[in-house]
């Protein structure tokens, strides 16, 4: 038997069933729910009709589901666009021992485990013009800055909003990634008179594969439910500029009480993520082993 | 040229930190400042220095009751999350199993789904068997998140540990259970902590699920302060103060885990 091979063990089963009966009370119990409403119209909890797939009909027509998705996916990219670069600069430029490293850490994290609507809430003070340092400051500069009034900006102050509260994300990823190359590495590439860039390129960059793959997927999960912030910050508006899909989901959910047509849109936007994910994961993927290969040729 | 390098990295680096630290500033001065003198003038660091609003939130049970609630659920879910999390990822670092690769894809996906999208049956299910606004309601509802999350740092944690450690153990004669916490979790004690924290961390800040799922027994303080806000109009200084409040438990427990978390993310793969 190959030694570096797990061993097959059907006993394993046992160990998983706790999260399985876990997952499975607050994931697949919930997800027949969405299922079920989403293929009949309830006029009461008495009175249902099966209405097959009418409102996924219903849904995929609607122009303002198709507004949301449109300013979901550019809301997603920009994050990624902005977030990762800057989060591999930071873990590049964090001191790597010592006490230093510890209080950066500390200093860098912080913003992660601030509640997402005390986030919303610190922007809203924070942008204010007649209360807050950001927006009293553009204002002073003779910028006519307001994110309750202006569509685009309150779009950048979302997007800013989102690079201050994730970015360390990213840092802390990738710093894991940093730490983990060994010193030799390093060694080496002096030895051969290497640039720095040439040390970043094909030192920590592949090294860093792993957890920026992870760092990828889970800004992008994320952003893509991103609800908490813009509904403190902004409520979806002005008019629907920072409506993003789980807003608009919520208030169709909630606000509206359509179940037949949230739940229809609910197992869509499941579906979407689904895709875009398994899309992504398999692109980064490959991408590490056209990398590998291009290093062996 | 090494030493101007080392500059701009500091720089760089000071920079982020102001950037990233400035709206908390913020925050924190108008934490100690009365609503008039937010309202009335613009200051950099209060002028009339006042704890006022940390007195409100401490004897007024409407508030301080929110931070209550908020850490019991929040405190049940981390236990959960990882003492169901804990055998799982042993199971999937060290053995191959019918459908293991499925299962451990299919606990993935429950991260990425949007809590929005499990609102409508959260809210029958609960309200079916009885639990709505409880504090178990809540850290069950935020299992969904936290025990995949769970499953899948402690299983790189686990993967960093030879595998010769457990036969060993196992050819000394030790049981399963026996190994299990004597040995393997003293070696995976850092995994266990940066497992905590993340668990602790996303259930600490959820608010959508959170907020439907309770109205007053179990109400936690994230849903506390935005039906304040559409209640009572603007009382900035409290919400600061409120808001202060609720980063310093993230303060306390990230300090804590420094070492963990910087040594823990060099192993693991978080």
């Amino acid at each position: 038997m190959n030694p570096t091979e797990k061993p097959v063990n059907q006993k394993a089963w046992w160990l998983v069933l706790p999260v399985l009966l876990c997952v499975a009370f607050s994931a697949i119990l919930p997800l027949m729910t969405v299922v079920n409403y989403s293929v009949q119209d309830i006029i009461s909890p008495e009175r249902r009709v099966f209405v097959g797939t009418e409102w996924f009909a219903a849904v995929m027509r609607d122009e303002e589901l198709h507004g949301a998705l449109w300013r979901q996916l550019q809301f997603s990219l920009a994050v990624l666009a902005v977030e990762i670069p800057l989060g591999i600069a930071l873990a590049l430029s964090m001191p790597a021992q010592g006490w230093k490293s510890s209080a950066v850490l500390v200093l860098v994290a912080l913003s992660l485990l601030i509640p997402w609507n005390v986030v919303g809430t610190i922007w809203q003070i924070y942008g204010r013009a007649d209360i807050g340092l950001l927006g009293h400051t553009l204002q002073a500069l003779g910028f006519d800055y307001s994110y309750t009034g202006d569509p685009v900006h309150a779009w950048f102050t979302v997007l800013i909003m989102d690079v201050w509260h994730w970015t360390p994300l990213v840092a802390l990823l990738a710093f894991a990634g940093l730490r983990s190359i060994p010193d030799a590495y390093y060694q080496a590439a002096r030895i051969d008179g290497a640039s720095k860039f040439a040390v970043f390129r094909y030192i920590q960059l592949p090294k860093m594969r792993e957890v920026l793959m992870i760092a990828v997927l889970l800004r992008f999960m994320d952003s893509f439910m991103i609800y908490t912030e813009p509904f403190v910050l902004t409520g979806g508006g002005p008019g629907t500029a920072t409506t993003f899909l789980s807003q608009y989901l919520t208030q169709k959910a909630v606000g509206q009480f359509d179940l037949g047509p949230a739940a229809a849109f609910s197992l869509i936007y499941f579906l979407i993520i689904l895709l875009l994910c398994f899309v992504l994961y398999n692109w980064m993927q490959s991408l590490g082993t056209a990398h590998k290969e291009h290093a062996h040729a | 040229m090494h030493d101007q390098r080392f500059h701009k990295r500091s720089i760089f680096l000071a920079a982020y930190i102001i950037f990233a630290l400035l709206p908390i500033y913020w925050m924190v001065n108008m934490s100690f400042k009365t609503n008039e003198e937010i309202l009335s003038s613009f200051s950099l660091w209060p002028q009339h220095f006042t704890w006022g609003n940390y007195l409100t939130i401490f004897t007024d049970p409407s508030w301080y009751s929110g931070y209550i609630n908020s850490l019991i659920y929040v405190a049940i879910n981390t236990v959960i999350s990882v003492s169901v999390a804990l055998p799982a990822a042993y199971a999937f670092s060290r053995y191959r199993f019918l459908g293991d690769k499925h299962i451990f894809f299919w606990l993935l996906t429950n991260r990425m789904t949007p809590p929005a999208v499990f609102l409508l049956p959260f809210f029958q299910l609960y309200t079916t068997l009885g639990l709505m606004d409880t504090h178990i309601a809540v850290a069950m509802a935020h299992l969904l998140f936290n025990v995949p999350l769970a499953v899948w740092i402690l299983e790189g944690f686990m993967s960093g540990i030879p595998r010769e450690i457990d036969e060993t153990a196992y050819i000394d004669g030790y049981s399963f259970p026996r190994f299990f916490v004597m040995i393997f979790l003293p070696l995976i004690k850092a995994g266990v902590g940066v497992a905590a924290f993340f668990c602790f961390m996303f259930s600490w800040v959820e608010l959508l699920l959170a907020r439907t799922l309770t109205s007053v027994n179990a109400k936690p303080i994230v849903a506390t302060m935005t039906r304040t806000v559409s209640a009572s109009g603007m009382d900035w200084a409290t919400l600061a103060a409120a808001g202060v409040l609720t980063i310093v438990p993230g303060a306390i427990v990230i300090w804590f885990v420094r070492h963990y978390i910087a040594k823990g993310f060099a192993m693991g793969r978080v």
